[in-house]
């Protein structure tokens, strides 16, 4: 079986997901267009070298809907040959996308594809897709029960016994490795600054970060979901299926969890083959990807079992790992997941994530595998892991090794 | 034609179809109403010279709604398969829909009452007329009774008021009254009641309209249908968890008119009507809306009637009488009492206690008028009506004596004698108490023979039961005269005899004991609590023990011990809570829960380290079946010792009581649902791994060996025997 390799990736920067964020003029179609401009400027790609464009995109109605990975890479330049696929994985459909395009590989089926993810969120809103049919078509939801992601984040809080100060205090710790990071210029290699109609820049920095966080001005943010979860009824649902619990604490506040935002991310995958055909150094071979579903009204566990399985499957212990990067979908999320698999905060989103940068759904699982990679070459590190809880309890996570 | 509805064409053409079931005071959608209304439709669209038609009632309420009696409890449907229940359900849907859409205009002319059944007949017609009488009730009640609308009642209500205005009121079961209806855009007009054909005339006459809304093209449900509608989804997000929370998913009927309301309103009305006859099907096939009928509405209608009250004896007529103790209990029993129009002598030891139980009742009635509940005339006359004095010989013309003092004997014997050397022979004295044998507190009387025992609830003036026990030596007329006074009270009452906690206290306190058991044993707290709630109860039993005060709790079984000789106890768990944690319940602020300032509570951690929980806690469904199972015992033992001589009184003292799940009918109902025989090996089960609490008598056995059930055809007989000896 052929081998998936990373070549390289950039990403936009993420603009705060609002009618006065930094993207927000821009549509999706032309972030994705403007990334793969970027990765086919950079890496001097023919018009007809990329098979396939995978873009993962979680609210794809209106100009987000209707497989849009098919016109952007016509739109930057490649040829209408090039296929576009759309991947809804919910916040896992960025890793998901790069997930398939190496299988495609991997199988024979495709040499060179690019994927990724695109979500303007200023834009199209969460929910905008109607939401499916869990939580509103009545027999859906009543064979199993819905919770508000909030609510299952304080639920996993509340199973754990994380505290406030201890959620409070990751944030705190998120804020400050991103700032360092953007200080340190640690992002300059991949994030393309993004240009408005004229071509003049838009933005280049991530927007939604809080730098001057500290343990006290986080400690006076109300709790973001106590209300709905006690006058919609949704903690004394949550009760039901974990009846050991005596009641929901309500932890996490709008700074443990992670932004709304616009941005895009793309990863250009290719078998060894292509990339000595067009020239390319691989950066990073693809060595497991695994999605998984876990206990769907908690919601937010799936990264543990489906890290595991993904590091069994590439033959190696959580021991093994260098770096990690999982989706800050609320602070509770990677506490579950440090204290579960026994890895040190040293290890984990080294350079912050989502709490301080935001979390544009379908994009963010490329952006950290990005990341991730950066980070690795940077420290000369080898082995890392990139994962995201996804809604329903789904989960993903891709093992990836430097070469 | 049928002699069920009236058929009559006028010089105008104007077809008038009355509806008059023969023999009965009421319109119940039967098979008799339903087929002459089919006969009538199909003669009027047939007739060429009718170009309209009136519906109507020759009785004074419209139409009531289904039969339920007819229906019956604990219905059994497995005869049908589903396609043969689906087409039964759908026949009065299929007709009201050849009625719209039969090409002749039709108007409801509502001169009484329509609910349920009759109420779709009317949402079924293009126009609806009602009279301009505050008393008429019109709606769609069928969740209360475990089912839902099935001839088009939530597909034309959705499609005429939009589904957030619907489903409330389909969830909830309102009623309306016609201004209400006519605010709620479910009638067109309300009109004076002798214009009310009058005005159907001119509209079939001038204004008609022989197409429904939904029947015309380009129609769409006001505020809009599907998923795609942000609005909806909200809505429907939360209704979902709001439900869930509610009903712990031991209620199908609200979810089935959810999910009819949510799918039916994105399909045409022909589809969506038979979608609705589905979702009915499924509730029929259940066992909930079976239970809830039986116990709610005909046993509890029995016991209301006095079904078994012999008919020799007289009725008294109740206009006075005496409640002794002006304490919580008893200043909730006057105002009671007071408010529906009788005299009340108030007692208390001195003057000023007795006027604090007056001043109760001064509140709360304070209370409805601010609320609009009642005019202030009408509570000044209540109040009138209640007497606070601390005067024995006040008493002297009352009709009846009720005593609600502290649970102790000594107190207690004291009023009994000083009230018995007052009160007219004739006079029945029953006391409140809630545990203490009747026949003991007897031996205080002169006259044992008219000493009797009536345990209310409390809140007094909400709980709907009285629970009447009857002592050794306590005369038949006497239990006769109660049931008499329950009704004047109009308390739902059931007889029971007398037995340490009689039936409810000892019922509930199985669900309590059972449940303090496993934190004890080490199940997590929190485990418990939540599974009561999911079983059903109102509340978690150590909710509920804080709520009655372990103080009090802790110091009745002190009392228990001590009457049988045990003088120093080994501490329970309240008493560890009272006597070495301080911890007293709800009113100190501290029990098993601690209790915050905003209302909130919180599991007190500490009884964790009293009872360190196990290592590997029970499934939740093995602490629900303990739950449930410890319940199912007692009241089945409950029976076998003939404390309770009839299954319909225990399970309407268990469900209107003390909380048992109204969803499974009361324990009786529930041992039918579930089977004796499951119920038996279940509580072998539970007795092998948990001991004497799911200990099952004989009886059972034996019902199980014979395949005999509590109610229906092969129901055992009560070997507590009969209430009353029969009449002579």
């Amino acid at each position: 079986m052929a081998e998936a390799f990373i070549y390289d990736h950039v990403r936009t920067p993420r603009g705060k997901g609002k009618a006065d964020g930094g993207l927000h003029e821009v549509t999706a179609v032309q972030l994705v267009t403007q990334l793969l401009q970027a990765l086919k400027d950079r890496n001097d790609l023919p018009k007809d070298s990329l098979d396939e464009f995978i873009a993962g995109c979680v609210t794809a109605v209106g100009e987000q809907g209707a497989t849009l990975p098919r016109i952007a890479p016509i739109m930057a330049g490649f040829a209408d040959e090039t296929a576009g696929l759309h991947v809804n994985r919910f916040c896992a459909s960025g890793l998901e996308a790069v997930s398939i395009g190496a299988a495609k590989i991997m199988a024979g089926a495709a040499d060179v594809v690019v994927a990724g993810g695109v979500e303007c969120m200023s834009r199209t809103p969460m929910g905008a897709d109607g939401g499916g049919p869990w939580g509103t078509d009545p027999s859906v939801t009543f064979h199993t029960p819905f919770l508000m992601q909030g609510i299952a984040a304080d639920l996993l809080a509340t199973l754990c016994g994380f505290t406030r100060a201890e959620l409070d205090a990751y944030a705190v710790t998120s804020q400050q490795r991103a700032a360092r990071a953007w200080t340190e210029g640690y992002f300059a290699r991949s994030v393309i600054p993004v240009r408005d109609v004229l071509g003049m820049p838009l933005l280049d920095r991530d927007e939604h970060p809080r730098p001057d966080s500290t343990l006290e001005s986080l400690g006076t943010m109300r709790a973001a979901f106590e209300d709905m979860g006690l006058q919609y009824g949704f903690d004394a649902v949550a009760l039901q299926r974990y009846p050991q619990v005596g009641r929901i604490e309500h932890v996490h506040t709008a700074a443990t969890s992670s932004g709304i935002v616009d941005g895009a991310g793309v990863v250009l995958v290719g078998s060894a083959a292509a990339g000595a055909r067009l020239g390319l150094r691989p950066r990073a071979k693809i060595r497991s990807f695994v999605s998984m579903g876990s206990e769907p009204q908690l919601f937010l566990t799936a990264p543990v079992p489906t890290c595991k399985k993904a590091l069994c499957n590439a033959g190696m212990n959580v021991a093994d790992i260098d770096l990690w990067e999982l989706n800050e979908a609320f602070a509770a999320v990677p506490l579950q997941v440090m204290r579960e698999l026994n890895i040190v905060h040293e290890k984990m989103n080294v350079n912050g994530g989502a709490i301080a940068f935001g979390h544009p759904l379908g994009a963010t699982g490329a952006m950290i595998l990005g990341t991730l990679l950066d980070e690795l070459e940077r420290r000369e590190l080898q082995t890392g892991i990139a994962t995201l809880c996804a809604a329903g309890g789904l989960g993903i996570a891709m093992v990836i090794e430097r070469v | 034609m049928s002699e069920a509805v009236a058929y009559a064409v006028d010089a105008d053409g104007v077809c008038t179809l009355t509806l008059d079931l023969p023999g009965k005071s009421m319109n119940v959608l039967n098979l008799a109403l339903q087929s002459g209304l089919r006969a009538g439709i199909e003669r009027a669209l047939d007739d060429e010279a009718v170009r309209g038609i009136i519906i109507t009632s020759g009785k004074p309420a419209f139409v009531a709604g289904a039969d339920l009696k007819g229906m019956g409890g604990g219905y059994d449907f497995s005869a049908l398969s589903d396609a043969q229940l689906l087409e039964q359900t759908l026949s009065l849907s299929m007709d009201l829909r050849r009625l719209e859409t039969g090409g002749k205009p039709v108007v409801c002319a509502l001169n009484g009452t329509a609910l349920g059944g009759g109420f779709e007949i009317a949402l079924a017609c293009h126009y609806r007329v009602v009279a301009d009488d505050p008393a008429i009730m019109l709606g769609l009640p069928e969740a209360n009774v475990g089912l839902m609308p099935a001839a088009g009642g939530t597909q034309r209500l959705l499609r005429l008021i939009g589904i957030r205005a619907a489903l409330p009121l389909l969830l909830q079961g309102r009623r309306l009254n016609p201004a209400a209806a006519l605010k709620a855009k479910l009638v067109h007009e309300v009109v004076a009641r002798e214009k009310l054909i009058e005005t159907a005339r001119e509209w079939l006459l001038n204004r008609c309209d022989a197409v429904a809304p939904w029947d015309k093209k380009g129609f769409k449900v006001p505020g809009g249908a599907g998923s795609l509608n942000a609005e909806l989804n909200g809505f429907f997000l939360f209704n979902n968890a709001m439900i869930r929370a509610q009903s712990f998913g031991n209620l199908p009927a609200p979810e089935a008119i959810s999910a009819a309301v949510f799918e039916g309103a994105q399909l045409p009305m022909d589809t969506a009507l038979r979608l609705e006859a589905k979702y009915m099907v499924k509730l029929m096939r259940g066992s909930v809306s079976g239970a809830l009928i039986r116990t709610l509405f005909l046993n509890k209608e029995k016991a209301d009637k006095l079904e078994s009250r012999p008919e020799g004896v007289e009725k008294v007529t109740y206009r006075k009488i005496g409640i002794l103790g002006a304490g919580t209990m008893g200043a909730g029993l006057a105002l009671h009492a007071a408010t529906v129009g009788l005299e009340v002598v108030l007692l208390d030891r001195d003057q000023a206690s007795a006027e604090k139980g007056k001043a109760y009742a001064m509140k709360r009635l304070g209370r409805d008028v601010e609320k609009g509940r009642k005019t202030q005339e009408k509570a000044d006359k209540i109040l009138a009506r209640i007497y606070p004095t601390d005067l024995y010989a006040d008493l002297a013309d009352v009709q009846a004596v009720i005593e609600a003092v502290f649970e102790e004997r000594e107190i207690k014997a004291a009023v009994i004698g000083k009230a018995m050397a007052v009160i007219p022979e004739h006079v029945i004295f029953a006391s409140n108490t809630s545990a203490m044998p009747i026949s003991g507190l007897a031996e205080f009387s002169v006259r044992p023979q008219k000493f009797i025992g009536m345990h209310f609830f409390s809140p007094a003036e909400r709980m709907p039961l009285v629970e009447i026990i009857r002592g050794k030596q306590t005369a038949d007329e006497t239990l006769v005269s109660a049931l008499d006074l329950a009704q004047a009270m109009r308390k739902t009452p059931i007889v029971v005899n007398d037995s340490p906690g009689f039936f409810t206290s000892r019922f509930i306190g199985a669900f309590v004991s059972e449940s303090l058991r496993m934190v004890e044993e080490g199940v997590l707290p929190a485990l418990v609590e939540n599974a009561a709630r999911m079983v059903g109860m109102p509340m978690g039993a150590l909710a509920i023990s804080d709520s009655i005060g372990l103080e009090l709790s802790y110091n009745a079984g002190l009392q228990q011990a001590r009457d049988h000789g045990v003088r120093t106890p080994p501490l329970g768990i309240i008493g560890k809570l009272v006597v070495e944690h301080q911890r007293l319940g709800l009113k100190s602020g501290k029990g098993f829960y601690d209790y915050e300032a905003d209302g909130g509570k919180r599991l007190w951690p500490g009884l964790e380290k009293i009872y360190p929980p196990q290592a590997v806690q029970p499934s939740i469904e093995e602490v629900k079946t303990r739950i449930l199972y410890a319940q199912l015992a007692e009241g089945a033992r409950c029976f076998a010792e003939g404390v309770l001589v009839s299954v319909i009184d225990g399970d309407l003292g268990a469900t209107l009581g003390v909380g048992f799940p109204t969803y499974l009918g009361g324990p009786f109902s529930a041992i039918d649902t579930l089977g004796v025989a499951r119920v038996v090996a279940e509580c072998d089960r539970l007795a092998s791994l948990y001991g004497k609490p799911f200990e099952v008598p004989q009886l059972l056995r034996d019902m199980a060996a014979h395949n005999q059930t509590f109610y229906g055809l092969k129901a055992v007989l009560s070997p507590g025997g009969h209430n009353l000896a029969p009449p002579r």
